[in-house]
């Protein structure tokens, strides 16, 4: 039962924190606020005895990519969005292509719950025919990523290479050598 | 203990906001955070199956999602540098000398 608690807590707090990111005309702040949410969305990967993968979130979503976001809008030093009536404006009343993407957004959302409502194999507890020694090893993780995994770990690694030298290339100021 | 349906109803909804995100907001750098909410959503959706079949293998998709997560910010970010280098704003209707 106070799972359950746990899970609204942080459920709750992962979908304000989530929609205040996209309500925030100061991307500072967004990015503050994502960080934020994905703490609570840390805190659910442990409910669901992936207690790794919550710590992989912390450290490197919340602090290597989340900090490479805030380093970028300190740089631009450009904090607000342009037009001073587009914040002012209701999401669903501003003009043209905007509000197709809100009713869209909000169209997807119901029909996505409406769908997993009704749909009766999701109903069970989670978890409930396996055991949870099974996935919170970090040793099984390991394992299993080195052996069934090993070439698309290594594929990732070349695309981390092809990342750094693309991103170099792009920031690089014109005209340098 | 949870039922699995609230996992999925829960990303179903932090997927749909950063959809929102994405079609509503005019400036870069939130356009790429509401993409990283997209890819949470679907993170979780992948470790509350994981845990439910009782294997692994939804925690290592999640590791390769958020290495390239991480790949995706660095180039989307120094391209946005870039961007903002040439035309000093972050609006994407500034940038529209390839519409036709």
């Amino acid at each position: 039962m106070s799972d359950l608690v746990l899970f609204y807590a942080f459920g709750a707090f992962a979908v304000l924190a989530s929609a205040l990111v996209i309500g925030q005309s100061n991307p500072m702040h967004s990015v503050l606020l994502l960080v934020a949410s994905f703490g609570a969305i840390s805190g659910l990967y442990v409910l669901l005895d992936a207690p790794f993968m919550a710590v992989i979130q912390i450290i490197v979503y919340a602090g290597a990519i989340m900090v490479l976001f805030l380093y970028v809008v300190m740089l631009l030093n450009a904090p607000r969005e342009d037009a001073a009536e587009w914040d002012r404006a209701h999401p669903l009343r501003r003009p043209g292509m905007t509000r197709v993407g809100a009713v869209l957004a909000l169209v997807l959302v119901l029909q996505l719950v409406w769908a997993l409502s009704r749909t009766v194999d999701v109903r069970g507890a989670v978890g409930a025919d396996a055991a949870a020694e099974t996935v919170s090893s970090v040793r099984t993780i390991g394992r299993v990523m080195f052996s069934d995994y090993v070439f698309a770990f290594e594929a990732t690694s070349i695309l981390i290479l092809v990342a750094m030298v693309g991103s170099i290339l792009l920031a690089r100021r014109e005209g340098e050598r | 203990m949870i039922p699995l349906g609230h996992f999925l109803i829960l990303s179903a909804i932090l997927f749909a906001i950063g959809s929102a995100g994405v079609f509503m907001r005019r400036n870069l750098i939130t356009i790429l955070l509401s993409i990283e909410i997209m890819l949470n959503a679907v993170n979780l959706t992948f470790i509350a199956f994981g845990r439910h079949l009782g294997r692994v293998d939804g925690q290592i998709i999640v590791a390769f999602v958020m290495t390239v997560a991480a790949a995706e910010a660095a180039v989307g970010l120094a391209i946005i540098v870039a961007l903002y280098r040439h035309r000093e704003s972050l609006n994407p209707e500034a940038f529209t000398s390839l519409k036709w």
